[in-house]
């Protein structure tokens, strides 16, 4: 039964890395869950400041502006890497993903001077369920960055190590998945937790 | 040839790539534009806001993530509607249910 189900999915794709893909897609959907109950946490919670700082009074939008332009371009240079990659070009992937890199780089290393910033002036997680719930979901997208960049830098080192095998061009697919589900979950933090928490 | 052919289907080109960035880069300026200038209705900047970010989602999955509804997409294009109905319920009837119960108890 397996083997039937597995033959016709091979057969409609014919390059072995899809299942592989596919499979880490599924992973990626059970991952939105664990964002959509992150988020349905903060949308309970966000109103309970304790007296303290709220959205309003903490949210820099300009600074988050660049915050989200750094998460933007990352996107498109991660896409350009891909595109190097399909052509076969190494130097093209290398250089790209480390463009990519960098701008991911740029974004937590802004993220975290933001969680430093609030926490030396007393707004720190414990504060009020407001920070809690905020520090809980902004952080959750920043270690998923985080890891993501991990992530990166391993496949570099794979890629200068044996060149663009079948297997890496599977792993680069899989990063690109998560880099702009990535992405896609920052459309979310800024809309819900930091324009709507400035208005 | 195939090999190729499947390459360009499924993983986009230079230019849908900037496509996808462009429209992106507007979807972005203009609520952070709404609310930063303000002078809106808090109904109307929250609606707009919502509306742009669900717009530029959806830019994101064609231009970036690649879903579409071919035989080889379709199947990734299902499993995230449905990931996307999960997520309306548990979102949506949580904070249905809880601001309920928070206004029942302020009485």
């Amino acid at each position: 039964m397996t083997s039937t189900v597995s033959h016709a999915i091979g057969h409609e794709h014919h390059d072995s890395g899809s299942q592989t893909v596919l499979g880490f897609w599924f992973y990626l959907m059970t991952d939105c869950i664990l964002f959509a109950t992150a988020f349905a946490t903060y949308a309970v919670l966000y109103r309970n400041t304790a007296g303290g700082v709220s959205g309003k009074d903490i949210f820099d939008l300009q600074y988050v502006a660049v915050e989200t332009a750094a998460l933007l371009l990352s996107s498109i240079t991660y896409g350009f890497a891909m595109i190097s990659g399909q052509k076969g070009l190494r130097s093209g992937v290398m250089t790209w993903l480390a463009v990519t890199f960098l701008f991911g780089a740029v974004f937590i290393g802004m993220e975290l001077n933001e969680f430093h910033h609030l926490i030396s002036e007393g707004n720190g997680p414990g504060t009020s369920a407001f920070l809690s719930a905020f520090f809980g979901l902004v952080g959750l997208h920043g270690l998923h960055v985080t890891a993501g960049l991990f992530w990166m830098a391993v496949l570099m080192f794979e890629a200068a190590r044996t060149g663009l095998t079948g297997r890496l061009m599977t792993r680069l697919n899989c990063l690109s998945l998560f880099w702009h589900f990535l992405d896609v979950v920052w459309i979310c933090v800024f809309t819900v937790v930091y324009l709507k928490g400035a208005m | 040839m195939s090999q190729s052919h499947e390459a360009v289907a499924g993983h986009g080109s230079v230019k849908s790539y900037l496509t996808g960035f462009l429209l992106s880069v507007f979807l972005t300026i203009i609520p952070f534009w709404m609310v930063m200038k303000g002078g809106y209705t808090r109904q109307v900047t929250t609606l707009d806001i919502f509306a742009f970010a669900v717009v530029q989602i959806v830019i994101h999955l064609k231009y970036f993530l690649h879903l579409d509804f071919t035989k080889n997409g379709r199947l990734n294009s299902f499993s995230f509607l449905f990931t996307a109905m999960v997520i309306v319920m548990l979102v949506g009837l949580s904070v249905w249910i809880i601001t309920a119960a928070d206004t029942l108890m302020m009485r």
